[in-house]
């Protein structure tokens, strides 16, 4: 196990997406959303990477990147040593198959008009796996091993709870025996009864398949839970990186300070809280120099003229922030 | 005691039966305390909330029992005139969802001062005043500008405080929040947990607050009352209630959080689902999901016992 999680099944380098901004009457190019700004991360083998931010930083955008659901602008996606920015369309899909994603909200990602059977199979209609028996078999088998009923295929999703969907969307991402799962806050429209039972589920399922995944989720104390390894996000830029104890016992930037900070929690806190003021600034036009700096509260006089680089502090512990030197 | 509600009923008669999404709900409110309902989708919380004020729509909806005593009227049967002068005044509401509780065709500024005008004696420009000390109260840092705004050129924690300034408008004794955390990030949340907590300690207000979050409730509440199928099944004090959780599904709620201060253990889960309000399991309704369920749940209705003083269950492992 030890020596399977030091090989890389991702590397991301310097991965950008923009989205342009037109105005005018000739659609006039006038600046770009970053909505991701220089991504560099890697995941390992089996590992399960957190990424955390609040909403607008890009980590959805980052997501959809990745198995190319959005082009990227620039920079690179190496998947087991080929980078999928580069592939053609027959290569690109032979490597989805390899990397599945989870989404948000299973109301919107399931089609309701379609059984979930008929839901469940449709990668493996795609992809042309196996004759109709054969797939219902398959079917079936993912079914159970999602804590559903093979009976049950035969329901439309409107039949099925919320949590219910969700081990659907989750047997659909695991039809095609994948080694990277993107999950996008697959837990974050469920009720806290519901949360634990899916969570468990991905522990299970990522235990007996061996899989990686790449946790999206604002919730840090999901993330503490499942991750190896944590990313903070922050306006498209990766701002810090550490190991799950690491970041939660010693953060180092002033952001993920905060953000552990205004976890609410049974337990009374020993330091008083840091309050960020304001909301996130817009991508389109994001504060110059560290783009945290107008809500920062170590804040010095370089933070808003020079754009921090990204140091490695400690072993394995990156940040980008002008406090380390 | 500033509000008591005493075996509260709402139902709402639709045509696939009868939805008893309040089935016999007691509590009270206390002068200057914040009183947490908590609870899963479905539970009927947000609908014991807006009973309060009669505020959910009728037909299908009715209060088919019980009573809520404010002052010396009964706000489950008194005339709705009379309800209005409550409504927004007396007891004000911050509803769900920002996005869809504005309205996106009038401006900040006349969205506030509507509701000014019509319980208070001040005209126009005074309540323009009024509303734009509210917007900087909570912490908006150009309020001028924003009167101006639409609803949609607000990010989401903004117009959570707007909806704030908006229910604190006309002084109200009382103020109810239905999951005015929910639908935003943690900076934002710990920004409008601290609005909460500054409305208690200097206007000593009031509050009902709506919510699924059990750690959100230890970090503003006094009392809770957790929901379960209509009911209230149990109802402490907060630190009683997360220290000395009685209900089996109290207990559950508590355990199946993750816990920021460990982690990699399985999570503890409740299985099964929230139970759909149409067929609601008979006799204790929690009984399919609860680990020590015994015969007598599955046919009987547990009635509240009294654990000690402020901590009441509704559970047959404490009768």
């Amino acid at each position: 196990m030890k020596s399977e999680m030091n090989h890389n099944l991702l590397q991301l380098a310097d991965l950008k997406k923009y989205y342009p901004v037109t105005a005018g009457l000739f659609s006039r190019h006038v600046g770009d959303i970053k909505a991701v700004d220089g991504v560099t991360l890697d995941v390992r083998e089996s590992e399960i990477v957190g990424l955390v931010g609040e909403s607008g930083c890009g980590k959805s955008t980052l997501a959809r990147t990745i198995p190319r659901l959005e082009e990227p602008t620039s920079g690179k996606i190496i998947y087991n040593g080929n980078d999928i920015a580069r592939l053609n369309k027959k290569e690109l899909s032979q490597i989805r198959r390899e990397i599945q994603l989870i989404f948000q909200d299973p109301d919107a990602s399931l089609d309701p008009r379609m059984t979930v059977g008929d839901s469940i199979e449709e990668p493996l209609v795609i992809h042309h796996i196996g004759d109709s028996r054969e797939r219902a078999d398959r079917v079936a088998q993912l079914m159970e091993q999602v804590g559903l009923e093979a009976g049950q295929a035969g329901m439309y999703p409107h039949e099925f709870s919320g949590g219910q969907k969700q081990r659907v969307g989750i047997a659909r991402a695991l039809a095609m025996n994948p080694r990277l799962i993107i999950a996008d806050e697959p837990v974050s429209a469920l009720d806290v009864s519901i949360q634990a039972q899916i969570l468990n589920l991905m522990m299970d399922i990522r235990e007996k398949f061996g899989l990686a995944y790449l946790f999206i989720a604002h919730d840090l104390s999901v993330i503490r839970h499942m991750a190896n390894r944590v990313a903070i996000m922050y306006l498209g830029k990766i701002v810090e990186l550490a190991d799950k104890n690491d970041l939660f016992d010693s953060p180092l930037h002033p952001y993920t300070e905060a953000l552990l900070s205004a976890v609410p929690s049974f337990k009374p806190k020993d330091k008083d809280r840091i309050l960020l003021r304001g909301d996130v600034p817009s991508p389109l036009n994001p504060p110059p120099g560290c783009h945290f700096h107008p809500r920062c509260h170590r804040v010095m006089p370089i933070c808003s003229k020079v754009k921090p680089k990204q140091k490695e502090v400690a072993e394995g512990h990156l940040v980008s922030c002008h406090l380390y030197k | 005691m500033i509000v008591d509600v005493k075996g509260l009923k709402t139902h709402f008669f639709t045509h696939r039966g009868t939805v008893k999404a309040v089935d016999g709900v007691d509590f009270e409110l206390r002068q200057g305390e914040c009183l947490c309902l908590v609870g899963e989708s479905g539970c009927g919380k947000t609908v014991t909330a807006l009973s309060v004020l009669r505020l959910f729509d009728s037909p299908p909806g009715k209060i088919v029992g019980g009573q809520i005593r404010y002052n010396d009227l009964d706000l489950a049967r008194c005339p709705i005139k009379q309800l209005r002068q409550i409504r927004g005044k007396d007891i004000a509401i911050v509803f769900q969802e920002a996005q869809s509780a504005l309205n996106p065709v009038l401006t900040i500024g006349d969205q506030i001062t509507e509701q000014i005008k019509v319980h208070l004696p001040l005209n126009n420009e005074q309540s323009r005043d009024r509303a734009k000390t509210l917007l900087s109260d909570m912490g908006i840092p150009t309020p001028e500008t924003v009167m101006h705004y639409y609803p949609h050129q607000l990010s989401g924690g903004m117009k959570q405080r707007v909806l704030i300034a908006m229910s604190l408008s006309c002084d109200p004794k009382i103020l109810i929040a239905d999951e005015p955390t929910t639908a935003v990030d943690v900076t934002i949340k710990a920004q409008i947990l601290d609005i909460f907590r500054e409305l208690k300690t200097k206007r000593q207000m009031s509050t009902i607050f709506i919510t699924h979050d059990l750690a959100v409730v230890s970090e503003i509440g006094d009392r809770a009352v957790v929901m379960y199928g209509g009911k209230d099944v149990e109802t402490a004090p907060v630190s009683e209630l997360i220290g000395n959780p009685k209900h089996p599904y109290t207990e559950g709620l508590i355990d199946c959080l993750p816990d920021m201060s460990k982690s990699g253990d399985r999570l503890a889960s409740i299985p099964g689902t929230t139970p759909n309000p149409l067929e609601l399991p008979e006799g204790c309704s929690f009984h399919p999901r609860c680990s020590k369920a015994m015969g007598i749940c599955s046919h009987v209705e547990p009635s509240k016992t009294k654990i000690s003083d402020g901590h009441f269950v509704c559970c047959h492992l404490y009768t």
